[in-house]
């Protein structure tokens, strides 16, 4: 009767493989298609040489994208996971994704203060951008925490309709009651990633010329980092769901709740715990946000969430693995779009119009595949 | 005498403002198959919902082997014994058998202990080790009904609640599933409350039984005796 033991290297291997397949087809089928619309317009442009300038950005635009595509990957997993479970979605998750930055921030910025930050090592540096990502973690966990006891658990059972707008709600509360404080406290109301560590410098990976022109093929340890710390945490996050107890209890509430609490599952930690999972990762996803685009401010977990939120049912609301891809393809499409849109149409359209992208997308798949790419059922193991 | 495995001590249950138990009282002892039946809409399912902690009453008791449950939620109850089939069985779908049995044996930590229970409910149901990599989902309603009761074992509960097992199966499957409940209590020796709408069926492998009429408690009596009962023949089994 062993056969049912689970294999806990494979249940590593798998989450991984499927990023990899994920970060690489979903590059692979965008840069291919925007290389070959590039060589199509290519005689009808005098002024520069479209297909080599699109070569040229090509590789930053897909280092951007996939580390854009793994933020919004970590982001999406509150929405999927909450979702799952209660078949809700969490519309102050943004939320939990700011507090959690400002938390981050408030940590370095003291450290700052205190005189500790001012080191070039690596290791030492990278230590404290850990303490504030598990900072960011216990903060946004905790309050997705204290949101579901007290403002969703006592809606359950009403109509849809009501938790969604308390959500909204909690959303606004959590957006000026960050505000209020930082303008109380500081003064002003958005907080800045201090400087520090060798996290800007860039690793030259290779270099090639195009006309006799070096390129420099480099990524910033920064980018490094953001995707280390994001593969570290989906992984984690899959092998919880689906190679342990707890996360055996987890799949089954989604199934059912009641079945579940007859097999002895106690229903209601199961579902604060998904709260907590999500939120915490949320948290996490706001500190690495802040030191990806160094600025926390009240609203900064709005369009994030939201775009989250979509790639969450892009991928196939309720499915960890789809909110993967989904976060993959989003991020990508939004790095090509700020990249390409203003060279393709002659600078008419510039990068401010990349979210068009985004909720272009929402509205298509709402439409036309509403379970996600990769949504059967919503409730699916992984 | 011992306190009786289950007591039921004038349960008062609302759905908002239905009255939909008023004032049930039944007693399980130890060994007994006792069986609840009454029509659709009876109050047969908010019993045992009630009992199992789904739902709350608002008012009497409800003691497991002299204990009130009154306040436990039913994590807490399953943990005191009561072993709940649901109505439509309840099988995780996306689930494999195997997997569906483990999650009866959810609370039970050591691994040689499941598969000891495992082997037990494969003694007792043969068909769902056959179907042990299947998907639950996938299984035939009467293959479902064995793999919710079979799941409700791995609890080992001292009381096992059984929700309708005869619904929506055909009459030789019917037959099948009663078979095994009959085993079931006189093999293993648990102890039954059975619900059903075959009242024909449940009252011949039943010791006592209740009978259940809009929320109260009609008769109640040794099953032989009901079964002969005229009242009975006329309004629930159709003779």
């Amino acid at each position: 009767m062993r056969l049912r033991r689970v294999n806990p290297i494979k249940e590593i291997l798998r989450p991984l493989g499927q990023l990899l397949i994920f970060v690489i087809g979903s590059a692979v089928i965008i840069s291919a298609f925007v290389l070959l619309l590039a060589l199509l317009l290519r005689p009808t442009r005098t002024d520069i040489d479209i297909f080599q300038v699109s070569l040229i950005l090509l590789p930053q635009v897909l280092i951007d994208g996939i580390t854009l595509g793994f933020m919004y990957a970590i982001i999406a997993m509150g929405y999927t996971m909450v979702y799952g479970v209660l078949e809700f979605i969490n519309f102050a998750h943004g939320e939990f994704v700011m507090f959690g930055a400002f938390a981050g921030v408030e940590l370095l910025i003291w450290l700052n203060a205190q005189g500790v930050l001012r080191t070039s090592e690596m290791w030492l540096a990278l230590l404290w951008l850990v303490l504030a990502v598990l900072l960011g973690m216990s903060v946004g966990g905790a309050l997705a925490v204290s949101a579901e006891r007290f403002a969703y658990r006592p809606l359950r059972g009403t109509p849809r309709l009501v938790p969604l707008i308390a959500a909204i709600g909690v959303s606004f509360l959590l957006q000026d009651t960050m505000r209020f404080l930082q303008s109380a406290i500081n003064g002003d109301f958005y907080r800045t990633f201090p400087e520090f560590g060798p996290f800007a410098q860039r690793l030259t990976l290779f270099s090639l010329s195009i006309d006799e022109r070096p390129i420099n093929i480099a990524v910033q340890y920064k980018a490094i980092l953001l995707i280390s710390f994001a593969i570290i945490m989906l992984v984690a996050l899959n092998y919880l769901v689906n190679a342990t107890r707890l996360g055996k209890a987890i799949r089954s509430v989604a199934q059912d709740q009641r079945t579940a609490s007859l097999m002895g599952i106690d229903v209601n930690r199961i579902i604060a715990l998904t709260f907590l999972i999500g939120g915490a990762m949320g948290g996490a996803a706001g500190v690495l946000w802040t030191f990806r685009f160094t600025r926390a401010d009240p609203y900064m977990g709005f369009i994030p969430g939201l775009k989250a939120f979509t790639a969450a049912v892009l991928g196939g609301i309720g499915s960890i693995v789809g909110a993967m891809l989904g976060g993959m393809v989003l991020g990508l499409l939004e790095s090509f779009a700020a990249s390409y849109f203003s060279i393709f149409s002659r600078g008419a359209f510039g990068a401010e119009y990349k979210d068009i992208f985004a909720f272009g997308i929402l509205i298509l798949v709402l439409i036309f595949r509403p379970q996600g790419l990769l949504g059967g059922k919503t409730t699916q193991k992984a | 005498m011992s306190a009786p495995v289950l007591e039921l001590i004038n349960v008062n249950t609302y759905y908002g403002k239905i009255h939909a138990l008023k004032g049930v009282s039944l007693t399980v002892e130890q060994g007994e198959i006792v069986t609840l039946i009454g029509s659709n809409g009876a109050g047969k399912t908010t019993t045992l919902r009630t009992i199992s902690g789904l739902l709350r009453p608002r008012q009497g008791d409800i003691r497991l082997n002299g204990v009130s449950t009154l306040t436990l939620p039913p994590h807490k109850i399953v943990e005191k014994g009561v072993g709940h089939v649901p109505e439509g069985r309840g099988i995780f779908p996306a689930l494999t058998v195997l997997e569906n049995l483990e999650m009866g044996a959810f609370l039970v930590r050591d691994s040689a202990e499941i598969d000891r229970r495992l082997a037990l409910v494969f003694s007792i149901f043969p068909r769902l080790q056959e179907r042990m990599h299947q998907r639950g989902g996938t299984l035939s309603g009467g293959e479902q009904q064995m793999l919710a009761i079979g799941r409700a074992l791995m609890q080992l509960p001292a009381i096992l609640l059984l929700d309708e097992p005869s619904m929506g199966l055909a009459p030789l499957l019917v037959e099948e599933i009663f078979n095994i409940i009959r085993k079931l209590n006189s093999e293993q020796g648990t102890t039954i409350l059975l619900v059903e709408q075959n009242a024909q069926a449940a009252l011949q492998i039943a010791n006592r039984a209740y009978v259940l009429e809009t929320g109260r408690i009609l008769m109640s009596g040794p099953a032989q005796e009901l079964l002969h009962d005229p009242r009975i023949i006329e309004a629930y089994l159709g003779l």
